[in-house]
């Protein structure tokens, strides 16, 4: 995973409340079985509406994305970040996310960060109104800042998840280092746990 | 004193393999369920790392999401579905992984094919890359969907690290009201929760009426909890829970049940012990609900009409509902009952399992559905296809026009050739009436079987405490 610092540019101001996730990448893309190339499938049924604001060319390439409360929600599809990661976006600003969305991605590197409604409501109307408006985004101080305005804000983010982005860090790889712990688990844990060998005979009773 | 615990505390102690302080808890994971559609990348990623996956007997696999549920004997048309499911075939024989594989009597939807078998227990904690796995609560257990980079760290490690969520009980008193079932309890708690009421959260469902419940039922209240945001949902195991799960192939039996009951019996949530959250439903007051707008939340009672943005306080409130009726094709102050529908979709990991068949087939016998009506049964699994059969209840839904499918995720999703064209509306059995959920341009609205079956009939819906 690459590391984040920061992030400036351009924000794309997608104002909708509980975007779900079969919007933001529709399951007839979910049948590929490759991990990129998800970029031209984001928001495929809305980038058919022509004021849909991923076809305003103002916006293009902006890495931020300013989003409504409960971005995300829905189904688990991590596909879904995969197209958002693929069409530039690093970071995105709500004032909610759904909890499954974040880890997804938490996990793939990039930022989610939540800011007051009030706050989201005015970067949305700055965005709209001043499409080249700069924002920067700063992770080691946990700022976000309006490039020349003295408008900024400071950012909650979980310790771990900060220090796995600035230090571009695998999970699975820290979770391997406590082979010790995981193993100790495993053999004071119950035998009476059921196990999934059997599912290999055809144990099926019928009737 | 002891500390009095819930059940969701008691649960993620007993798995704790490493806390500290600024970390999330390292979680041991007793179950991971895996399908065709969420696992390719997570396969590949493991093969690239040169990793094994670490507890094959702890995972299984099944293909359900992507099957075409008509004509499995013939060759896939779809190149892109045929290639995820022979992916999942490769992926299971190479890291040694359980499948219950297209043509196995077992196969069905994942949420389904692990409680009918017993290998859904409480206490456990399950995993699956799918959003609808705190199915699996309804048994006592903690069960999440994850993305699939966590996929891929269950995987590899068998556990997750995870930060401890907050606390929430929702209370359901009373009893269930003649023709409502649990699914219109569930779609009441969303409505009163809203689509985000439960984020960070996991939830007990509690009181009388979820008690009541039989397990089947319960497993749809349990499914339909991320729709109101939370992480999972669960129910305490009690008498219900014991007796369903007893003799089934893969729960423990003879001795090992005694012993099994009594850590089960264990884990309720202590008395005086505090949640973070608490609402009260009144039970009895539940009517049946119509889903009208593009979010599980959006659903009112059946003798109720389309609300309108003037229903709505907020300007973002009124915005969405402006939107969801442009979508829906619905005015407001619409009666619900005036609303005609083109398709009917019974099944789901909502609600796929026997008990739906049955009750979906109770309104159905000796009738016809609407001529203006298509309408289709896909079992949620192989044995569930099975048991309906040897019921009759096949004949039933045949003979009143419906057709009657194999096993898989079908029309709830869409990623089949199950889908709905641009315009059409269903009353669907489903989970999700996002925009475009059952295919483009296609108007879900979501309700219990026997509204389902009762709409089939009719050609729009209708009361079923009417009929």
């Amino acid at each position: 995973m690459k590391t984040i610092e920061s992030i400036q540019g351009k924000t794309i101001p997608l104002n909708r409340a509980d975007v779900d996730t079969d919007q933001i990448m529709p399951k007839q893309f979910l049948k590929r079985i490759e991990r990129s190339g998800y970029g031209p499938f984001a928001f495929y049924e809305w980038r058919k509406e022509e004021s849909f604001v991923l076809n305003d060319s103002n916006y293009t390439g902006a890495p931020i994305m300013l989003a409504q409360q409960n971005f995300g929600c829905g189904s688990s599809r991590e596909h879904a970040v995969w197209g958002l990661e693929d069409i530039g976006v690093q970071a995105i600003l709500a004032p909610s996310f759904a909890d499954i969305f974040r880890n997804n991605c938490s996990k793939v590197g990039l930022l989610t960060i939540v800011l007051d409604q009030s706050d989201i409501d005015y970067l949305m109307s700055r965005a709209e109104e001043l499409p080249d408006s700069q924002v920067r985004i700063d992770l080691s101080s946990q700022t976000v800042k309006l490039e020349g305005s003295d408008w900024q804000r400071s950012f909650e983010i979980d310790p771990f998840v900060k220090h796995r982005l600035l230090n571009g860090l695998d999970d699975i790889g820290i979770t391997m280092q406590y082979e010790d712990e995981i193993s100790n688990y495993e053999s004071s844990r119950s035998s009476k746990k059921p196990d999934t060998s059997s599912a290999f005979e055809d144990t099926m009773k019928v009737g | 004193m002891d500390v009095k615990k819930t059940i969701i505390e008691k649960i993620w102690e007993q798995h704790i393999v490493r806390s500290h302080t600024g970390e999330p808890d390292l979680l041991y994971i007793d179950l991971h369920l895996v399908h065709e559609v969420t696992s390719p990348q997570a396969f590949e990623a493991l093969r690239l790392t040169d990793r094994p996956v670490r507890r094959p007997d702890l995972t299984l696999a099944t293909v359900d999401h992507n099957v075409p549920t008509q004509g499995r004997d013939l060759p896939n048309p779809d190149p892109l579905s045929t290639k995820q499911i022979e992916t999942m075939q490769k992926n299971a024989a190479e890291f040694g992984i359980p499948l219950w594989d297209i043509f196995d009597t077992r196969q069905g939807v994942v949420h389904i094919i692990a409680p009918e078998h017993g290998l859904t227990q409480p206490g456990m904690t399950i995993v699956c890359g799918d959003s609808h796995t705190s199915t699996h609560g309804a048994f006592g257990s903690l069960a999440f969907g994850i993305g699939t980079s966590e996929v891929e760290h269950v995987l590899a490690t068998q556990t997750l690290p995870q930060v401890p969520p907050e606390t929430m009980s929702v209370e359901v008193t009373g009893s269930l009201s003649p023709g409502v079932t649990s699914k219109d309890v569930i779609l009441a708690i969303i409505r009163r929760m809203g689509v985000d009421g439960g984020v960070g959260r996991v939830i007990e469902y509690r009181g009388e009426l979820i008690e009541s419940l039989s397990m089947e039922a319960r497993m749809t209240v349990c499914n339909m909890t991320i729709e109101a945001g939370a992480r999972a949902g669960l129910i305490a195991p009690d008498e219900v829970t014991f007796e369903y799960l007893k003799g089934r192939s893969m729960a423990p039996q003879g001795e090992a049940w005694d012993a099994a009951v009594k850590d089960w019996s264990s884990l309720k949530t202590d008395n005086g012990a505090e949640f973070d959250h608490s609402i009260v439903l009144n039970g009895s007051e539940i009517e049946p609900h119509v889903t009208w707008g593009t979010t599980p939340a959006q659903s009112v009672p059946i003798s109720g009409r389309v609300p309108g943005p003037e229903d709505f306080t907020t300007a973002a409130g009124k915005e969405t509902a402006e939107r969801a009726l442009t979508y829906m094709d619905l005015e407001s102050g619409q009666r619900i009952e005036d609303i005609n529908i083109d398709r009917v979709f019974i099944g789901s990991c909502t609600n796929g399992r026997i008990e739906d068949l049955r009750e979906a087939a109770s309104v159905l016998k000796g009738k016809r559905i609407s001529e203006t009506v298509k309408a289709m049964v896909v079992p949620g699994s192989g044995p569930v296809k099975i048991q309906a059969e040897a019921e009759g209840l096949d004949s039933i839904f045949k003979n009143a026009g419906f057709e009657w499918r194999d096993p898989g995720c079908s029309m709830c999703l869409g990623m089949n050739p199950d889908i709905l064209l641009p315009g059409e509306r269903s009353a669907s059995t489903s989970n999700r009436n996002f925009e475009g959920r059952q295919g483009a341009g296609g108007r879900t609205h979501l309700v219990s079987p026997t509204m389902a079956a009762a709409a089939a009939v009719a050609g729009h819906f209708v009361d079923i405490r009417e009929i």
